[in-house]
C-alpha cells in the first residue's frame, strides 16, 4: 500500500522537548568486541519491539528507551546469557508483545505455526482432485 | 471558481457512473441492444469528467490556492514545484480522487478499445466497473470533498510531510494506484463474466493485459517503496514485514498468481473457477490494504493520517464489493465448468503449483499480519508477529516456488515426463549444487535459508534463459522474452536478498572530525561537520571521504535534516554504489565531547534486490507489448478473413 | 466441486469482516502493561538521585507496609500534571518512593523544588535498567506494592484527581 503519505515516526521525529537530555546507556550504540556476540545481539535486537514506537525493532529505533534496551541486550549477551534467555527475560516483563517471534508453545500463538502445514495440505487436497480425475477419465 | 468547477465535474462524473451502471443493469435484464450501444459513450464521458476534476485539483495545488482546505493542509507556497504537484495525491482526498480518476479512464479505455469480448459480458463488466466507482464517488462527495474551501484564508499552508519530499516517493503512490485500478478492472471482468456465465479463453484474453499492467505497476511500486524505505529511513533495512508493507505485498502476490492462472485459462481454457476466485481475491487485497492503512487498526511504522471514520466507509465498500462478488461466485461458479484437464507433470501442473504456493504464501502473510488484531479482539492479549515468523513460514515456500519457476517454462502443455524435464534442467541443477558446495566450504554464519536461496538463485538465473535455448531468437515472440526477463529478475533479486542478509558488515562508532573508520575494504575519513540550509530545511551536514581499497576517493555528506514547517527531523543517509555493493553511512546524534554517532554499513550486492525488481517489471512490460501486438495482429487477420468471406 | 466449498470464501470473508469491524469499534490503545503485576519486586539497588533523600533498593519496598513506587522524570510533562495528586497521597499518609528516569541531579532538584517533593526515597535510574526490570514502558508510571514487596497494581500515565481514591483503596486492600 502507499506505505507512505503522512509519516509520523514517533521515534524518528519526536519533539525534542519531551526527550531526556542524558546520553544513551553505555552499549546502546557501541558494538561488543566479540564479533560473534555482537552478531547474536544484533539478531536479537532486530526481533525485539521498541516499547515507545509504532512498529519498529529496537535495532532501528532512535528512542532513548530503545537505546537502553539495546544496551541491556548487549550487556547480558556479553555476560554470557543466550539470546533466548534475554528474550524470555523481556517477555516475562512485557509479554509476547515485546518479541516479534511469536512462541510456538504459547496457547494463543501456536495456530500461527501450524498454519503453513494446514494451508499446504489444503492446497494439495484442492489440486489432487483435479489430477486424479483426469487419470480416471482416460 | 476552479474549485467549484472541479466539484461540479466530480458530481457530473458520479452521475454518469450511475447512468452507466443503470444502463448496464437494465440492459442486461431486458436484453436491450440500444442500452448496450449507449453504455460506451457514457463510460467515455465519465472518464473525461473525472479527469477534468482531477486536473483542476492539480491546478489548485500548483497555484498554491490557499482558499482550498486540502491545499492548506498539504502544501505550502515555499516548496519545490514537483512536491506541489505530488502534494495533490499525497493526502487522503487527493489520492481517492486519483484512484477514481484512473478507474474512470480505465473504463473509458475498455469502452473504446475492447472488441473481442461478447457484448453482454462487456456491458456487465462496464456496469460492474461503474458500480465500484460509485462507491468511491460517494466516499469523496459525502465525506472527503477535496475541493472544500477554507475561511478565513490562511497566509500559508502547513506543508507536505518532509519524509514525502522525495522524488521517488512523489510517484510511489500513483504507481500503486495504477496497480490497484488494474486489479479492479480484472475484478470487473470477473464479475461481468460470472453474471453472463461467459468464462473462457476470450474472457481471459480480454482480462490479461489489465492483470499484466496492474502487476507491472505493483512490481514497480513495491520495488520503489522498498528502496525508498531503505535509504530514507536510515535503518539500512529494505523490508521490515511491517503491516503497511505487507498490505502492499499481498495484492502483488495475488496478482502474480492471477497472471499465471489467466495464462492457463487463455491458452488451455482450464482453471476457470480458480481464475475467477483469484481475480476477486486480488482486488480484495487492494481494498483490504487500503483499509488497513487508512483505518489505522494496525500499528505501523509507516503510519498514515489515519481516521477510523474513513476506515468504516472503506470497510462498508469492501463488504459490498467483495462480499457481493463472493456470493456471486458461490451462486454462479457451480454452473461454470472447470475446463480442460491435464496431467501432474505438465506446464499446467507447474502453473498450478505456482498458484498454490503463491496462494499459501499470500494466506500466511495475511494471517501473520492480521493475527494480532484477531487475538486482541478475542482475548485482549497483545502480541507481535514480525520478521522471524514471516521469514520462517514463507521463506521455504518461496524457495520451492522459485524452483518451480525454473522448471515450469521447460515443460510441455498437457503432458510431459519427469525424466525429460530433468534432462533439460540438468545444468542449472549442477550449478546449484556446485554453488551450495562452495558456499558451505568457504563461508561461515550464513542462515540455511540464505544459503539455499543463493545457491538456488544461481541455478535459476541460468535456467530462466533455457526457454530461449535452440530457438530462433528473432522469431521468438516478445512475451517469451518477457517471461525470461521476469524470471531472471526474480533470481537476481534473490541473490541480492541472500547476500544482503548474509554478508552485510555493520560498524557503529562515536567519531570526532579527523577520525578514520574502516569497514570491509572501505576507509572513511570523517572530515568535518557543519550546519547548512536548504529551501525549507536546515541541517547538520558531515563531510567525509570514502575510499574502496586503493580506488577513487569519494566525498559523501550524510545529514541530519530539520524541517521547519513540520517540526520533523529526518536522517539523510549517504550512499555510495559500487558494482559489488553499497556503502551506507548515517549521521547520528552528537555528544558533549564533540563525538558524533556514525553508523556505517557495507552491503554487498544489495542493489541487486531492486535491480531484480526492475528487471521483473521490464519483463512484464515486454510481455505486455508482445501480447498487445499479437492480439492486434490476430484481430486484423480475423477481420481480413471475415472480409474475404 | 462441492457446493459447500464454493461458499467457503464468503464465509471466510465474513469472519474477516467481523474482525475488522471489532478492530474499528474497540478503543485503540498502545499501552503495554507490565506482566510483573502479582509478582515480587525484582532485586535492585539504585543510588540516591538528590542529596536530600536516600537511594532506593528493593528491600526498602518490603517493610510490612504497602507503598507506592512512582517513576518520574524532570523532562516529562505529565509528571508535572500528577505532582499535586502525589502530594495529596503523601498528605493522606502514603509512603511514596520514586525512581527518577534518565535524569540529572540538578534537573531533579529543580523539578522537586518547583512542583513539590512527596517522595521518601528517590533512586536514580540513568539507563532505564530498573524500569526494564519492572516491565515499565515509560514515565510517569506508578506501582502499588504490598508490605511483602509484591507488585499489586500498575498505573500507566499521570495520576488524575479521580485516580487518587482508587489508589488509596488499593493500598488499603494491600494491608
Amino acid at each position: 500500500m502507499k506505505r507512505v503519505l503522512v509519516f509520523l515516526l514517533v521515534c524518528l521525529a519526536a519533539p525534542a522537548a519531551a526527550q531526556t537530555g542524558l546520553p544513551p546507556a553505555p552499549y546502546a550504540d557501541r558494538q561488543l568486541d566479540d564479533p560473534q556476540q555482537e552478531a547474536a545481539a544484533r539478531d536479537l535486537m532486530e526481533e525485539l519491539r521498541c516499547l515507545k514506537c509504532q512498529s519498529q525493532s529496537i535495532a532501528d529505533s532512535n528512542a532513548p528507551m530503545a537505546g537502553d534496551m539495546r544496551s541491556q541486550v548487549r550487556e547480558r549477551i556479553a555476560a554470557g546469557e543466550t539470546p533466548e534467555e534475554v528474550r524470555s527475560w523481556l517477555i516475562e516483563r512485557y509479554g509476547n508483545w515485546v518479541s516479534y517471534d511469536p512462541p510456538i508453545s504459547s496457547a494463543v500463538t501456536w495456530p500461527l505455526w501450524i498454519a503453513p502445514i494446514i494451508l499446504l495440505l489444503a492446497a494439495l487436497w484442492l489440486a489432487r482432485g483435479r489430477f486424479r480425475k483426469y487419470r480416471g477419465e482416460q | 471558481m476552479i474549485a467549484e468547477t472541479g466539484l461540479i465535474a466530480l458530481w457530473l462524473a458520479a452521475a454518469l457512473a450511475l447512468l452507466q451502471f443503470a444502463l448496464g443493469a437494465i440492459g442486461l435484464r431486458m436484453g436491450r441492444d440500444d442500452y448496450y450501444a449507449a453504455i460506451r459513450p457514457v463510460a467515455v464521458a465519465q472518464g473525461l469528467f473525472v479527469s477534468l476534476s482531477f486536473l483542476l485539483l492539480i491546478w489548485l495545488f500548483l497555484r498554491s490556492d490557499m482558499s482550498v482546505k486540502l491545499v492548506v493542509m498539504n502544501s505550502a507556497s515555499v516548496k519545490p514545484l514537483l512536491y506541489k504537484f505530488a502534494g495533490t495525491w499525497g493526502n487522503h482526498e487527493g489520492s481517492m480522487l486519483l484512484w477514481v480518476t484512473v478507474m474512470g479512464l480505465a473504463g473509458a479505455f475498455i469502452a473504446l478499445f475492447e472488441r473481442s469480448l461478447r457484448t453482454s459480458t462487456l456491458v456487465a463488466t462496464l456496469a460492474a466497473q461503474a458500480f465500484i466507482s460509485l462507491g468511491f464517488y460517494a466516499f469523496l462527495l459525502v465525506s472527503s470533498n477535496p475541493f472544500e474551501r477554507m475561511f478565513p484564508v490562511p497566509a500559508d499552508g502547513q506543508g507536505l510531510n518532509p519524509l514525502l519530499q522525495d522524488p521517488g516517493l512523489a510517484f510511489h503512490p500513483p504507481t500503486l494506484y495504477f496497480g490497484y485500478v488494474g486489479l479492479s478492472v480484472a475484478f470487473s471482468f470477473a464479475v461481468g463474466a460470472m453474471i453472463t456465465r461467459d468464462v473462457g479463453a476470450a474472457f481471459a484474453k480480454a482480462m490479461r493485459p489489465w492483470v499484466l499492467g496492474a502487476w507491472i505497476f505493483l512490481t514497480l511500486g513495491i520495488t520503489a517503496g522498498s528502496y525508498w524505505a531503505y535509504y530514507e529511513l536510515g535503518w539500512g533495512g529494505w523490508w521490515f514485514w511491517d503491516p503497511v508493507e505487507n498490505a502492499s505485498l499481498m495484492p502483488w502476490l495475488a496478482a502474480t498468481a492471477l497472471l499465471h492462472s489467466v495464462t492457463v485459462l487463455a491458452t488451455r481454457d482450464s482453471l476457470r473457477a480458480w481464475t475467477l476466485m483469484l481475480a476477486v481475491v486480488a482486488f480484495s487485497m487492494s481494498m483490504i490494504g487500503t483499509f488497513l492503512v487508512r483505518s489505522g487498526i494496525l500499528t505501523s511504522v509507516h503510519a498514515f493520517a489515519v481516521d477510523p471514520e474513513r476506515g468504516s466507509f472503506i470497510l462498508a465498500l469492501l463488504a459490498l464489493y467483495i462480499g457481493g462478488a463472493m456470493a456471486l461466485f458461490a451462486l454462479r461458479v457451480g454452473t461454470v465448468k472447470e475446463g480442460k484437464r491435464f496431467e501432474l507433470v505438465s506446464r499446467e501442473g507447474a502453473l498450478v503449483a505456482n498458484n498454490l504456493l503463491l496462494s499459501v504464501i499470500l494466506a500466511l502473510v495475511f494471517i501473520g499480519t492480521l493475527y494480532p488484531l484477531l487475538v486482541e479482539a478475542v482475548t485482549g492479549d497483545k502480541l507481535s508477529v514480525g520478521p522471524p515468523y514471516f521469514n520462517l513460514a514463507t521463506g521455504p515456500l518461496a524457495l520451492l516456488l522459485v524452483a518451480v519457476m525454473a522448471a515450469g517454462p521447460l515443460l510441455r502443455w498437457r503432458r510431459d515426463n519427469a525424466k525429460a524435464l530433468l534432462n533439460r534442467i540438468s545444468i542449472p541443477i549442477l550449478l546449484t549444487a556446485a554453488t551450495l558446495f562452495v558456499l558451505v566450504l568457504f563461508t561461515t554464519g550464513m542462515s540455511i535459508l540464505a544459503l539455499l536461496g543463493l545457491a538456488l538463485a544461481v541455478g535459476v538465473a541460468i535456467a530462466s534463459f533455457a526457454p530461449l535455448w535452440k530457438r530462433n531468437l528473432r522469431r521468438t515472440p516478445l512475451h517469451i522474452y518477457g517471461m525470461v526477463f521476469a524470471h531472471f529478475g526474480i533470481a537476481v533479486a534473490l541473490v541480492g536478498m541472500a547476500c544482503e542478509s548474509s554478508f552485510t558488515e555493520e560498524k557503529l562508532v562515536a567519531a570526532k572530525p579527523g577520525d578514520e573508520i574502516v569497514v570491509n575494504n572501505w576507509r572513511l575519513q570523517f572530515e568535518a561537520i557543519e550546519p547548512m540550509a536548504g529551501p525549507n530545511w536546515t541541517a547538520l551536514e558531515s563531510r567525509m571521504t570514502a575510499q574502496y581499497g586503493d580506488g577513487v576517493i569519494h566525498e559523501i555528506t550524510p545529514q541530519n535534516r530539520m524541517f521547519a514547517a513540520a517540526q520533523t527531523q529526518t536522517s539523510e543517509a549517504a550512499l555510495l554504489t559500487r558494482w559489488n555493493g553499497q556503502l551506507y553511512v548515517v549521521l547520528g546524534e552528537g555528544d558533549s565531547e564533540g563525538r558524533w554517532q556514525i553508523r556505517v554499513w557495507w552491503k554487498p550486492f544489495v542493489t541487486l534486490i531492486w535491480f531484480g525488481g526492475i528487471l521483473v517489471a521490464l519483463g512484464g512490460f515486454l510481455a505486455m507489448i508482445g501480447r498487445l501486438q499479437r492480439g492486434y495482429k490476430q484481430r486484423k487477420q480475423r477481420e481480413y478473413a471475415e472480409m474475404m468471406l | 466441486m462441492n457446493r459447500w466449498l464454493l461458499w467457503l470464501p464468503l464465509a471466510l470473508f465474513g469472519l474477516l469482516f467481523a474482525t475488522f469491524a471489532t478492530g474499528l469499534i474497540l478503543p485503540k490503545d498502545n499501552i503495554i502493561e507490565s506482566k510483573m503485576v502479582g509478582k515480587p519486586m525484582p532485586d535492585f539497588a539504585l543510588p540516591a538521585a538528590i542529596e536530600q533523600r536516600p537511594g532506593l533498593s528493593s528491600a526498602d519496598l518490603a517493610k510490612g507496609k504497602p507503598t507506592l513506587l512512582n517513576i518520574f522524570a524532570s523532562w516529562c510533562l505529565p509528571c508535572i500534571a500528577e505532582a499535586p495528586q502525589l502530594l495529596a497521597l503523601q498528605q493522606a499518609g502514603v509512603e511514596i518512593n520514586a525512581i527518577a528516569s534518565r535524569d540529572t541531579p540538578e534537573d531533579i532538584a529543580n523539578f522537586l523544588n518547583r512542583w513539590g517533593n512527596p517522595y521518601a526515597r528517590i533512586g536514580t535510574d540513568t539507563t532505564s535498567k530498573v524500569q526494564l526490570e519492572l516491565g515499565s514502558s515509560g514515565v510517569p508510571e506508578t506501582f502499588v506494592i504490598d508490605g511483602n514487596g509484591i507488585i499489586v497494581h500498575q498505573h500507566i500515565g499521570d495520576i488524575r484527581q479521580e485516580d487518587v481514591d482508587m489508589l488509596l483503596k488499593l493500598l488499603e486492600d494491600a494491608e
